[in-house]
């Protein structure tokens, strides 16, 4: 295939989802749990791509997804709560020392980028530690930063301990796939540039990385920001996804959870993050919903294991052997193309073909 | 006088935290220090060791109660290293990790499916959980043993390693583990030995710690173990003198962080430290250094 006749297909493609979504919009009623996993999903997506970017493609093991989540979720709110209603959000302190609210664009790109300044602070002392406990300070800068954001000092800014509200949200959900696929369309083109095979280069072998004259800090630095910049956007639209925040959510339990998004779908594959989001969301929230329910029969005999809660335990199973038995997740390091599956189509058919003409010659 | 009373209640609190944390500590030290894994999960079997407890003394008297949480705890973390690390030994090691934090995820679901969500009642033990008075100060007689009763494991541990053909076996293995493999140590075996004894010491730590508490809740293994885990770093990780002392060190100065008012950056803190000391003194206290060979 042509490279144009591919970004031809590419654009129809991403035309038909978007096409499909606002389908569905119209005919599905709102409440259907379909939306709640394909909002939360395309945000997660998001979120996974961009911790995909330091894991899966430059070798940094960072567990401080969370962290820069909140700095992006937390700016959003502060900047975009409407002037009227700080009275009383920050009833506790006399609404608040930020008395303007800007447009929701501003305040999402805002979001990331107090995201892309802290990382680039905290990565100028922690990029020089090596893999896991590279790891272990970035949780542990996670947790500072969601202490701090709770300190009572700060709450003229954040609110203390208490919800930040009554900021602008999203109702459709074509807003996040938008936004998400700008994104990652951004990410994936950086990973194509040279910037990407650099990183490629020194997750691969650091040492040899240096030797063919890539400077290790910079290059660690810039994708230490860029991840975290997404990670910020991501976080102001999990703030609109949500409509209340609080710091307490973004706990360390979330950056695993987005770790293992990215390793069922694979580390170092942007597509398998993507679709590895939808499917942790859903699995999760919906479809093993029918685990939770207390009041199953099976003719006479009642299925008294099932309760709440064992959906969740039952999910956790899945991930281990997920773990255990497909390290390489779902793409492993290969990408989702249409030219990949058109071949993968031809090949299996071209196989019942050949079967079948095996068969009529007898 | 009156400072003293004022601030004892802290200093002794941070004494007993710091103990509990030690007794963590070692479990994580031990781990890193054969298998160069960080076990995620180690907090959580000290979750589930206080679940067990809970669960143990509606059924059946105290003493066996105790008991039963010791071998119920010894055997999940056996099992885990088996069903969760063994089959990933020649794989990477973030792959490793990933399944610690699978198997953390497991647990913590495992234990909000069987407690439904709800802070759990610590049963009282006797004698430990009794009150007494020290200089004024009131305090549950836990705070007393711990200490006491840490130095003495961390001493019979110490001897162990030193003089038992198990504890050589662990610390070739932690030198160098391919090479004792080819001196004929059984490998497996002595990692199980240790995944045994860190999940021993952590039975014992989480009936000394939740005396401590009100209640176990699904979550309550994950900030003791990170604090842990940050205390084994902080005095060198493989070391287990280093261990027992990052953890008297982070206990008390968490207590006295908690003491000045500062509640809120008391968890803060501990990472903060971990930071600073990977900057200044990536090995920690009593690490040895390593060489990396191109």
């Amino acid at each position: 295939m042509k490279k144009q006749t591919k970004i031809i297909w590419n654009v129809g493609l991403i035309a038909a989802l978007l096409l499909l979504l606002f389908i569905l919009e119209q005919v599905v009623p709102s409440s259907s749990m379909l939306f709640m996993v394909l909002k939360k999903g395309a945000i997660y997506a998001l979120v996974a791509v961009s911790m995909n970017l330091l894991n899966g493609f430059t070798g940094l093991f960072s567990l401080g997804q969370a962290g820069f989540m909140l700095l992006g979720a937390y700016t959003y709110a502060i900047l975009t709560i409407p002037v009227e209603s700080r009275a009383s959000v920050y009833q506790y302190f006399d609404g608040g020392i930020v008395q303007f609210a800007i447009p929701v664009p501003l305040a999402l790109i805002a979001g990331g980028v107090v995201a892309a300044v802290f990382a680039f602070l905290i990565g100028l002392p922690v990029l020089r530690l090596k893999s896991d406990y590279l790891a272990i300070a970035t949780l542990g800068f996670a947790e500072i930063i969601r202490a701090v954001f709770q300190w009572d000092k700060l709450g003229p800014l954040t609110n203390g301990s208490n919800l930040l509200r009554n900021f602008p949200t999203f109702q459709s959900v074509l807003y996040p796939f938008i936004v998400a696929g700008i994104c990652i369309g951004l990410i994936v083109l950086l990973i194509n540039s040279t910037y990407g095979r650099a990183f490629k280069a020194i997750r691969d072998d650091e040492i040899a990385a240096e030797a063919m004259g890539i400077n290790l800090a910079h290059h660690k630095q810039l994708a230490f920001v860029i991840s975290s910049f997404f990670a910020g956007v991501s976080g102001g639209l999990l703030a609109m996804y949500q409509t209340t925040i609080q710091a307490s959510m973004f706990k360390s339990a979330m950056t695993y959870e987005i770790l293992l998004i990215v390793v069922i779908g694979g580390i170092g594959s942007v597509t398998g993050s993507c679709i590895g989001s939808f499917l942790f969301i859903a699995c999760s929230e919906w479809w093993l919903r029918f685990l939770d329910n207390s009041n199953l029969y099976i003719g006479d005999f009642h299925l008294s294991f099932m309760r709440p809660g064992f959906r969740k335990v039952v999910f956790s199973v899945i991930i281990m052997a997920i773990v255990l038995f497909y390290r390489k997740g779902l793409m492993g390091d290969r990408e989702f193309s249409i030219e990949g599956a058109r071949r993968f189509f031809q090949k299996h058919f071209k196989k019942k073909q050949a079967v079948e003409g095996g068969s009529s010659h007898e | 006088m009156e400072w003293i009373t004022k601030n004892l209640p802290y200093l002794m609190a941070g004494i007993s935290v710091g103990g509990q944390y030690a007794l963590i500590a070692i479990g994580y030290t031990m781990v890193y220090g054969i298998l160069r894994l960080i076990n995620f999960a180690h907090g959580d079997i000290f979750m589930v060791a206080g679940l067990i407890m809970v669960y143990a003394v509606t059924v059946m008297p105290m003493p066996l109660a105790l008991l039963l949480v010791v071998v119920a705890t010894v055997a999940l973390g056996f099992l885990v290293e088996r069903a969760a690390y063994k089959p990933l030994r020649s794989a990477p090691r973030m792959s490793v990790m990933i399944s610690a934090i699978g198997v953390s995820y497991l647990l913590q679901n495992l234990a909000l499916y069987i407690t439904g969500g709800l802070s759990q009642q610590y049963p009282a033990i006797p004698w430990l959980s009794d009150t007494v008075t020290i200089l004024g100060a009131t305090t549950k007689r836990v705070t007393l043993v711990t200490p006491v009763l840490t130095i003495i494991l961390v001493v019979v541990l110490g001897l162990l390693i030193k003089y038992t053909k198990v504890g050589m076996a662990m610390r070739a293995a932690s030198r160098d583990f391919e090479t004792s493999q080819l001196m004929g140590i059984k490998i497996n075996s002595v990692i199980s030995m240790t995944f045994v004894i860190g999940s021993f010491l952590a039975a014992v730590g989480s009936m000394l710690y939740f005396t401590n508490y009100t209640g176990v809740t699904p979550t309550a293994g994950a900030m003791p173990g990170l604090k842990a885990f940050v205390a084994a770093v902080f005095g060198g990780i493989g070391s287990i003198p280093g261990a027992v002392i990052g953890a008297f060190i982070i206990g008390i100065c968490e207590n006295i962080i908690k003491g000045v008012g500062w509640t809120t950056f008391s968890d803060a803190f501990t990472f903060a430290l971990l930071i600073v000391i990977l900057i200044a003194k990536p090995t920690g206290l009593f690490g040895e250094k390593a060489i990396d060979k191109v």
